[in-house]
């Protein structure tokens, strides 16, 4: 079936059993636990920011195929950037994962590998899960969460 | 003379169920989510419109023909509840919205004024939050103290663990009688034995119980027991919570307002009697007919049918889950109810549920309002298959078939 391939593609598959940057980072300057009380996926974010740019990130945590590849394919698209070009990405991200399954979305490279999502909308937190606990390691906030 | 039950005749059962006719995602639905709720037999569908249709009107309340048809089908329906349970009177019967509602009722009523600081309310390690978070409401509104029974690594229930836990403090023993997380079925009968020989009160959370064996009050010697409508092939909105006639009597109301009286003033009002004490506002009517036609249902197919139809589904799916590969069953008591709940090795279960959801298989996926119990089996989630009187052996193969691709996919 087509939709499930557009959902475990080959990139997400390979992420969730390889993900990167997975393990905790000695000194962070921020981090923040995310959490999606609906299925139990919970991670935490490691940030090392100098100045403005994202030196380091990693993640650790358990959850669902989606969760996981996602929290490694922004952990490697984050890296090197400013906090506003991460903030962009994120609302890129949201776009594409919340756009009707029937319409073009944008190209994001890896990260498009995500867009199968929308064909299955209870999945959409899964995918930005990570992303919103980036936001909230920037903020300050120690614990985010899907339902908040 | 020996006689031998005919087995259920599952064609047939099906035939009675119209969304079992339904398709998902292409694929005839395979419903295994029955722990979460049942599905429900066209008689209670029809219930449903015919009361609406035919007799709507508010009950205890009217003189005219219409209210005064509502009022008897309303009690009718208690009537039945009281026989399906066993329970002595109809006093005895009160209908709340869900099982939620019954355990938070006793946990107000009956626990939040009799605790003391250093009392205790003992529950097990595998109840649904529905049966923690309402006494831990109750105890820290008192100072009293949760106490929790633990569970083994099957998912029994320890029973000299139980009663070492049973202390001059403990107030109230509330224990399911099968846990949704792992299909245990636990001893009500022995516990609550167990219970009164130390002069404690126990509440049975009989939500996943009722709809697979017969449940017995008197015989089960409880002082209460809940139970959801919608769980019993049954509407949503309507249940009941079975107390015995000296503890209901002795408690004060839960809700206030109207038909739970019996007068008024801006000075004082008094109750009223069993069991409307406890019923304030207007109820579902419709709902109780509904739950009325469900367990007349339910009693026309029987539950010797049902149990041993299920005990076949049980064991099936038992034996085709753990047979795929990296698959490991949570939950493997030697008393359990039709309840598959298991993991599956580097595969996370919301995975799973999305892949056989693809074959239009509908399970469950979670923590499933149990996580003290997926914490205690070190899981943050499981895969949850349930089975119902309507499922069928092909339905279990099915469910193979699906988690053999979900293999695939992570392959």
């Amino acid at each position: 079936m087509s939709d499930l391939s557009d959902l475990y593609q080959e990139v997400i598959l390979d992420h969730n059993r390889r993900p990167r940057n997975f393990h905790a980072l000695a000194e962070p300057s921020h981090s923040a636990e995310g959490y999606n009380p609906l299925c139990g996926d919970r991670l935490t974010l490691y940030l090392k920011v100098n100045g403005d740019t994202i030196e380091d990130v990693s993640f650790e945590g358990a959850g669902c195929a989606i969760s996981k590849a996602s929290a490694s394919l922004m952990t490697d698209a984050v890296k090197g950037r400013t906090r506003a070009e991460a903030e962009a990405l994120f609302a890129r991200f949201h776009r594409m994962v919340t756009t009707p399954p029937d319409q073009p979305v944008e190209e994001m490279g890896k990260l498009s590998s995500l867009a199968g999502v929308r064909e299955f909308p209870v999945r959409v937190k899964c995918a930005s899960l990570a992303w919103h606990t980036l936001k909230a390691a920037f903020s300050n906030e120690r614990l985010t969460s899907t339902e908040k | 003379m020996i006689t031998t039950t005919p087995a259920l005749d599952v064609a047939k059962v099906r035939a009675d169920f119209p969304i079992l006719d339904r398709t998902v995602h292409g694929r005839p639905l395979v419903y295994l989510d029955n722990a979460a709720t049942t599905q429900k037999p066209r008689v209670v569908l029809d219930t449903l419109a015919s009361y609406y249709s035919g007799i709507n009107a508010n009950v205890h309340r009217g003189v005219h023909e219409l209210s005064e048809q509502a009022t008897a089908a309303y009690e009718a329906a208690r009537e039945r509840v009281r026989a399906f349970f066993n329970a002595g009177s109809v006093r005895e019967i009160v209908f709340t919205r869900n099982a939620t509602e019954g355990i938070n009722l006793v946990a107000q009523s009956f626990a939040r004024p009799l605790l003391r600081p250093g009392d205790e309310v003992l529950i097990s390690a595998m109840e649904h939050h529905s049966n923690i978070v309402p006494w831990q409401m109750a105890c820290e509104a008192t100072g009293a103290k949760l106490s929790v029974a633990p569970i083994d690594d099957r998912g029994d229930l320890i029973l000299d663990e139980l009663e070492r836990r049973l202390t001059p403090r403990t107030r109230l023993l509330a224990v399911t009688h099968m846990s949704n997380a792992l299909g245990t079925i636990t001893p009500a009968r022995d516990i609550v034995r167990m219970a009164h020989a130390h002069g404690v009160p126990v509440l049975i959370d009989a939500s996943q119980a009722a709809y697979h064996m017969r449940l017995d009050v008197q015989a089960l010697g409880c002082d209460f027991l809940v139970a959801t409508g919608h769980k019993l092939y049954g509407p949503t909105g309507i249940g009941v919570l079975y107390g015995r006639e000296a503890r209901l009597e002795a408690m004060p109301p839960f809700l206030g307002g109207g038909d739970m009286i019996a007068s008024v003033t801006f000075e004082r009002s008094t109750w009223n009697v069993l069991p409307y004490k406890f019923e304030a506002g207007t109820p579902h009517m419709a709902g109780a007919l509904g739950l009325h036609a469900a367990l007349d249902y339910i009693e026309a197919a029987g539950f010797d049918r049902i149990a041993a139809h299920e005990k076949q589904l049980l064991e099936a799916a038992t034996e085709a889950v753990s047979g795929v590969p990296g698959v490991r069953l949570i939950g493997t008591a030697p008393n359990k109810g039709s309840i598959v709940s298991f993991v599956m090795d580097g595969v996370h279960p919301h995975d799973i549920g999305t892949i056989v959801d693809r074959e239009g298989i509908a399970i469950r996926t979670g923590h499933h309002c149990a996580q003290p119990v997926m914490e205690r089996f070190g899981v943050p989630a499981t895969a949850r298959a349930s089975f119902a009187m309507y499922n069928t052996l092909d339905e279990v193969e099915a469910l193979a078939r699906a988690l053999r691709k979900v293999r695939e996919v992570f392959a």
